[in-house]
């Protein structure tokens, strides 16, 4: 899929998201002696934040509900999922993860 | 011959075990962005402006989905986030930085130049540890010159090593068929951040109902379902924490 966005909003996207994450990085380097740290509760749900999010971006890419739970589970896409979370899990190597998961779609696309 | 300070290629020798993970990331990074349809010239805008890996992940991969341009940013500053600890963390130690300097070493803060830079400034100083504790702010000692150009060296190198990633990355973007199925690896390098995330009971619950939540909202309109889903799992893991405190 590509985007159908224009150029000058692509622009935009990348500016203004540059912009905010700068923002974000520099929040505390800059505000540091003006206030004594993250408030503990904003802090414990920053906590969570990276889990949450990355979680509920990747699991719609590997799990694709289909009319049966067979369907739904005989996917190479979910399959090289759980080989690739795997590999993630003893190697700690995104290369690795990468490797694995790309292997395991190529060769379930192949025999399926 | 000017002499480079003392500290600076110590940070950048560290960064070099890191470049195994850095450099297909950024490769990722630099092919997905093409074939969402960006130009070379916006994808590697991307990385220069944002160098933020994940978030420019889901910025390209929105923004192939059409969604919303409010989505898309949106979605790429939750994702971004947790910065706020890193930068409320590393702060003491920039503390007697110029403004321009300070804004040069935040604009360079990521996962790991602050994962490797924290573990340095707290090694072998065991009375400055309660410095990594993010409200350690008010005790923390200033850092040394030699903390600072290590952190400079680390996290400027590894800015010029995703760049230069992202570059290779949009030039062989162009020439890989589709049917390769090379934009998968967009999900398995996110994949791969989360996994070492998940310890400790809240943090899988956190993963677990923000994972769920987003494959029923798959179909939601404005990926409602993604940001749904964050909030949901960061809902649920702080709740959980609770529950495993009291």
């Amino acid at each position: 899929m590509t985007t159908t966005h224009g150029p000058l909003a692509v622009w935009a996207v990348v500016l203004v998201v540059g912009a905010l994450t700068f923002a974000i990085r520099y929040s505390f380097i800059y505000l540091l002696g003006r206030v004594s740290g993250v408030p503990p509760r904003l802090e414990r749900a920053l906590r969570y934040v990276p889990a949450a999010v990355l979680a509920a971006l990747v699991a719609p890419s590997f799990v694709d509900p289909g009319p049966t739970v067979a369907a739904t589970f005989l996917d190479g896409r979910l399959l090289a999922g759980v080989v690739a979370a795997g590999v993630a899990w003893t190697t700690e190597n995104m290369f690795a993860t990468l490797v694995a998961g790309m292997l395991t779609l190529w060769t379930v696309g192949f025999v399926l | 011959m000017p002499t480079v300070p003392d500290g600076f290629f110590d940070g950048v020798r560290a960064t070099l075990p890191l470049l195994l993970g850095l450099i297909p990331f950024g490769l990722v990074a630099g092919v997905a962005a093409v074939d969402a349809g960006l130009s070379p010239a916006q994808a590697v805008g991307l990385s220069v402006v944002v160098f933020a890996g994940a978030s420019q992940l889901a910025t390209v991969d929105l923004l192939a989905q059409d969604a919303s341009l409010a989505v898309v940013v949106l979605t790429a500053v939750v994702i971004n986030l947790r910065m706020s600890m890193y930068s409320a963390s590393i702060a003491p130690y920039f503390e007697a930085l110029r403004r321009r300097w300070s804004a040069a070493y935040a604009f360079l803060l990521t996962d790991m130049s602050y994962a490797l830079a924290i573990g340095e400034f707290t090694d072998g100083d065991a009375d400055t540890d309660a410095t990594t504790a993010p409200n350690g702010g008010s005790t923390a000692e200033n850092g040394t010159p030699r903390d600072r150009w290590y952190y400079f060296g680390a996290a400027a190198f590894m800015w010029l090593v995703w760049q230069l990633a992202t570059i290779v990355g949009v030039v062989l973007g162009a020439s890989i068929p589709e049917s390769w199925g090379v934009s998968f690896a967009v999900p398995l390098v996110f994949l791969a951040l989360l996994v070492p995330e998940l310890s400790g009971r809240p943090r899988i619950v956190a993963a677990l109902v923000g994972g769920s939540v987003a494959v029923a909202g798959a179909g939601w309109p404005l990926n409602l379902g993604l940001l749904g889903g964050a909030l949901a799992g960061v809902v649920a893991g702080v709740v959980v924490e609770g529950r495993v405190a009291a």
